[in-house]
């Protein structure tokens, strides 16, 4: 279950930055992958779809929702929590 | 060169049904962002907006009518009204066949889309009602109000998102001032509060989820709202031939492509605007007193806004009074430059300028003088208007006193 969500935030993610998932490392930020504010809000999308859940993120207050989504490795984190939390 | 003269204005927003009642609001620092009345809400995780509430189109129009009009086109059709009765201005004859209406919206009748859409799509109906096209389309509104007042000349509408009715005033002003025409109804009418127009704004992540807080520290974007606001402008020569009350004078105008970004606003394309339109108007940028803020209360554009008047206006700036009134009644998209010109009319006219409420946080990236949460007694003379839409495209308006 880990593995499958972890390589699939790496693929969403490696495909708004247009790299290869083997270029993609948890300590990565998503400015440094080169997403600007269109490619985080459209990979925000893509990971709500994908795992049917709900991220409240807000480029005018990207703090506000509790979440940490300044890594990819923090981002893989927090999905795994919403996506256990949706199946508990 | 001909001059071009406002001799008339009319609206209806969130902050009143007329432009007395809107004044007012503006003077009082009121705020019209509430809750949405809207089918659906519970399905939106934006749930305020500047909404006009209470409005009854049955007091307004027949049946028939109510068919024909798209709410945005109902806001429009009053705001014409208004702008004409105070203008005393007559379509007859020879005027008639030369003037006409440009106006600035960008859904259109998105509302009459949205309630179609969800007929066939949710409901599963396979029939709409026969006139949800000429409810829907671009032009509905300005070709409405040419039918009810006999303008015959140059009309259509303007789609430039945010920019829309700036565009549609500017291209009007310079149909005056290049000898086509004597007279032109401009503004702009927007509706997007429904479910289908909230959904997609929602969906940008750009939305506040309370208040609109332009230029504090603490904003956290934008609040959509609805309304329309129209303008009668005249030949210069015309107007004061016929004895008419002029309201200001449009002096300048211009309008850039950033060719850069669909979203982000760029600092040179907006300051060649505001600069060209300063050009135009033949105003040094030390004669303006009142900048008119695109304000929208995103982090990105109020800290480039700044940085677009900086540029522009030197030290000068430091001298400056700039507000945004989207705090009160929320971004307007088509129609919000054509609402906040009514800011512009009535700092020349009244020497009041409308505040930027709702203000809490000192920004160091927005350190202009924004007359934070209460209106200010001030001599104007000239002011600028600015409006920088999605796409990329600004629009920029000089006015000066008609004095």
């Amino acid at each position: 279950m880990e593995n499958s969500i972890y390589s699939q935030v790496v693929e969403i993610i490696a495909e708004q930055a247009i790299l290869d998932v083997s270029d993609i490392n948890p300590e990565n930020t998503l400015e440094e992958l080169g997403l600007d504010s269109l490619g985080i809000v459209e990979s925000i999308f893509a990971l709500e779809e994908t795992f049917g859940i709900q991220i409240p993120f807000n480029s005018n207050d990207p703090e506000s929702n509790d979440m940490d989504l300044t890594s990819v490795g923090a981002i893989i984190r927090e999905i795994e929590n919403l996506v256990l939390g949706k199946n508990s | 060169m001909p001059r071009v003269a406002i001799t008339g204005q009319g609206t209806i927003n969130p902050l009143g049904n007329s432009v007395s009642e809107t004044l007012e609001s503006f003077k009082n620092g009121k705020c019209g962002i509430s809750d949405l009345e809207i089918q659906d809400i519970e399905r939106l995780s934006v749930k305020v907006g500047g909404q006009i509430k209470g409005f009854d189109p049955t007091v307004h129009f027949t049946r028939q009518e109510i068919s024909l009009y798209d709410r945005y086109t109902q806001l429009a059709l009053l705001a014409a009204k208004e702008a004409l009765d105070q203008s005393g201005i007559k379509f007859e004859g020879e005027l008639s066949e030369q003037s006409g209406v440009v106006l600035g919206t960008a859904g259109g009748g998105l509302t009459t889309q949205d309630n179609s859409y969800r007929s066939v799509y949710e409901e599963k109906k396979n029939r709409v009602h026969p006139f949800v096209v000429p409810r829907l389309m671009n032009n509905a509104a300005a070709s409405n109000v040419s039918m009810v007042y006999n303008l015959q000349g140059p009309t259509f509408s303007v789609a430039t998102a945010c920019a829309s009715s700036n565009h549609a005033i500017g291209i009007a002003y310079q149909m005056i001032k290049s000898g086509m025409t004597k007279s032109m109804l401009a503004g702009g009418s927007e509706c997007m509060i429904c479910f289908g127009g909230v959904k997609v704004w929602e969906s940008l992540r750009v939305m506040s989820p309370e208040k609109c807080r332009p230029f504090s520290k603490n904003r956290k974007g934008m609040v959509l709202g609805e309304g329309a606001a129209i303008f009668v402008l005249e030949d210069m020569d015309q107007a004061i031939d016929r004895g008419a009350d002029i309201i200001a004078e449009i002096a300048g105008f211009s309008m850039t492509s950033d060719a850069k970004d669909i979203v982000a606003p760029s600092l040179e394309g907006p300051a060649r605007a505001i600069r060209d339109a300063l050009m135009d108007a033949q105003i040094d940028p030390t004669e303006i007193q009142y900048v008119n803020t695109h304000g929208t209360g995103t982090i990105i554009n109020d800290r480039v806004e700044t940085a677009v008047i900086r540029n522009v206006f030197g030290d000068y700036a430091d001298k400056l009074m700039v507000s945004s009134t989207k705090s009160m009644h929320g971004h307007l998209i088509g129609s919000t430059g054509a609402v906040e010109l009514l800011a512009c009319t009535m700092a020349l006219r009244e020497g009041i300028i409308a505040p930027t409420i709702s203000y809490e946080e000192f920004d160091q990236e927005c350190d202009l003088d924004i007359v934070p949460n209460s209106a200010r007694d001030a001599k104007v003379s000239a002011t600028v208007s600015n409006a920088f839409a999605f796409g990329g495209l600004n629009a920029v308006l000089v006015l000066r006193s008609a004095g």
